[in-house]
């Protein structure tokens, strides 16, 4: 390591070239170093801090350049969607529209234009949503409160095997699922779109964790005082556990507005149509041919993407604090 | 306990969970077993009482009669998923690490840069994909390809690297690797906020002490991240990577977003989307895919597991 005392002039390293001036400076009794040394050391530590600061750069660079690569289809699509039909389809594309124009926004709003009804699609994705939520944010809440706190039989067994359904591809349920909601005589309902995915066993799972955190003596405290364990559910743990059942409400509003094949599966009448099938449904074409009328279709995409945005930009920690324990999308 | 008194309470509040779950989790995997090997089930004929032969029929149509037929051939669909997985996970996963790596060793800006990198994972995959294919989007293009309007965004940003343009969405035989190379750019796109977020995660948990004593030994930075980085983070990489092969071999709605439901024909189909396209009318087939889709899955995870076993350091 301190090699300084038996080699010095040869062995001084760029690396290690500050570390052997502190080891030099905190040995006591020894003469200090030699000029020559001095010249040496000062020089690989220049050229260290060259080195140091050429990685900076190169390390800003790609990031920056990355961060660009990930932000510019954002972009894209707002520049485009201010962009007119001819100016999108120009020989070299612009990247800063010409002539900044909100018609393309009007259009999307124009119900006899195309059969795209954006605001009957928001209403049935926020109804979804919010039914759902609720329902399933009782539901987890429940049965996350019996599995931390409360004793029974074949507790243990039943959790396991619960888990273990997770590990099973959605679309095995869907095929029996769908023949379910068939024979239940759901088609063309919202009852078809909430129901079969109230209950996830993840966010059970993330809850209880959670509940499990809270001292039990609390618990036991409450049973002294003579308080139920409803009342302490909704006094003491929901309130405590507040920012797990945040960012599970957010995941559960994401994943309704982000559904897409199981609601065009069971729900064929367009009454019933959340944001994303009508999005993928509506033709964006112009009127003079079947050249597609991208802009139209990107201020409809931009318009659908704003909602996710706001909550992005509220709500950032609560969604990175589920996500990171999920691995799923929605 | 105190509560084993009113052992009958815990049930209240599981029961509307178990009574959910017996019905849309328990019972179909029961009952998609049962549907894949009743050969040519079909529910409308079911629910008229009709019994099927219990056989392996609809093994036999997803694996062998399909093959060939257009649009709906089990392995164009697995190769389709198969190759999108294997490009895609490694090379998400590396970028991931890297960035991720980059941005913990970076004080000024570290926030804001995480910030953005996390923004591709609140989007619409159906709305975002949309952005993609006009992004990539030829406009005009003449019957033979040779001609067209515009040739778009990137073929333009490619022009001055001087490669040819080329019809990245087109359905004809020679555009297929375009088609998968638009599908891998997106794929990557989306998958990196996820494995970002988690490598961080790691790397921000790894004990800065053996960052210490690797600097007082004056070790490389590449040796570092190659000794100590690399495998202190091996739990978060092998996670990443089970929960992104799993997630790719569900591969389908963000292809629907950039080419739309038919799929440039059903050329680019995956194996989901095969299980979609039989649902409806032969939920036999779709039972004995899904089975097959478990199968698949289910292995891969296990290899995933016994390396990352052989590789892991806990």
């Amino acid at each position: 390591m301190s090699d300084i005392n038996n080699t010095p002039e040869t062995d001084v390293q760029e690396t290690s070239a500050e570390l052997n001036v502190t080891d030099v400076q905190e040995t006591p009794g020894k003469p200090t170093i030699t000029t020559m040394q001095e010249i040496d050391v000062q020089k690989t530590s220049q050229k260290q801090s060259v080195f140091k600061i050429l990685g900076k750069i190169a390390i800003y660079t790609f990031l920056i350049v990355m961060a660009i690569i990930t932000i510019f289809p954002f972009y894209w699509m707002i520049i485009s969607s201010l962009k007119t039909a001819e100016e999108f389809r120009a020989v070299v594309p612009t990247l800063f529209p010409q002539m900044m124009d909100a018609a393309n926004y009007t259009e999307v709003f124009d119900t006899s234009v195309r059969d795209f009804d954006i605001l009957r699609l928001f209403t049935n994705t926020v109804i979804v949503g919010i039914v759902s939520t609720l329902l399933s944010l009782v539901i987890t809440i429940f049965s996350a409160f019996a599995f931390a706190r409360l004793e029974f039989k074949g507790k243990n067994a039943l959790f396991a095997a619960l888990l273990a359904t997770m590990m099973i591809p959605g679309e095995l349920f869907t095929v029996t699922n769908y023949v379910t909601v068939n024979y239940f005589g759901w088609l063309n309902t919202y009852t078809v779109l909430i129901v079969p995915f109230l209950v996830s066993v993840f966010y059970i799972y993330l809850l209880k964790q959670n509940f499990m955190q809270i001292p039990n003596e609390l618990y036991l405290a409450a049973k002294v005082d003579g308080t139920g364990d409803f009342k302490y559910l909704c006094k003491v743990m929901i309130p405590l556990a507040l920012p797990s059942i945040i960012s599970i409400t957010i995941l559960k509003m994401m994943g309704a507005w982000n559904s897409y094949m199981w609601p065009r599966l069971v729900n064929t009448n367009p009454d019933y149509h959340l944001i994303t099938n009508g999005l993928r449904n509506a033709s964006f074409t112009a009127a003079e041919g079947n050249i597609p009328d991208t802009p139209v279709q990107m201020a409809a995409v931009a318009l659908v993407s704003l909602p996710l945005f706001l909550v992005f930009i509220f709500l950032r920690k609560y969604i990175m604090k589920g996500v990171s324990r999920s691995g799923i999308k929605g | 306990m105190v509560e084993s008194k009113h052992k009958w309470k815990a049930w209240l509040y599981l029961s509307p969970a178990i009574i959910l779950l017996l019905i849309f989790t328990v019972w179909p995997i029961i009952n998609t077993v049962y549907m894949a090997f009743s050969e040519k089930y079909s529910m409308m004929e079911a629910f008229t009482g009709k019994q099927f032969t219990i056989g392996f029929g609809n093994f036999e149509h997803v694996l062998v009669k399909s093959v060939g037929t257009v649009g709906s051939d089990f392995f164009r669909a697995l190769g389709n998923t198969a190759i999108l997985c294997v490009i895609t996970v490694p090379l998400s996963t590396i970028l991931a690490l890297l960035i991720a790596v980059c941005l913990n060793s970076i004080k000024p800006l570290q926030k804001l840069l995480q910030t953005i990198f996390f923004l591709p994972y609140v989007t619409n995959s159906i709305a975002i994909g949309m952005v993609f294919a006009a992004m990539f989007q030829v406009i005009g293009m003449a019957p033979d390809g040779s001609e067209a309007i515009s040739w778009g965004l990137i073929n333009e940003f490619l022009k001055v690297f001087g490669v040819d343009s080329i019809d990245w969405l087109g359905s004809t035989d020679g555009d297929y690797w375009a088609n998968i190379t638009v599908m891998v750019v997106y794929i990557v796109w989306n998958a990196l906020p996820f494995k970002i977020l988690v490598l961080l995660g790691g790397l921000q948990g790894i004990n800065k002490q053996y960052y210490e004593a690797a600097r007082v030994d004056s070790t490389s930075k590449f040796r570092v991240f190659r000794k100590i980085t690399v495998p202190l983070l091996s739990p978060m990489i092998s996670y990443v990577v089970i929960t992104s092969f799993i997630g790719g071999f569900k591969e389908y709605s963000s292809i629907v977003g950039v080419f739309g439901e038919d799929m440039n024909g059903g050329r680019l189909n995956t194996m989901v989307g095969y299980i979609y396209t039989n649902i409806e009318k032969k939920q036999g087939y779709a039972s004995a895919a899904a089975l097959v889709l478990f199968v698949i899955i289910f292995i891969v995870t296990m290899i995933n597991l016994y390396v990352s076993k052989k590789k892991t350091h806990y």
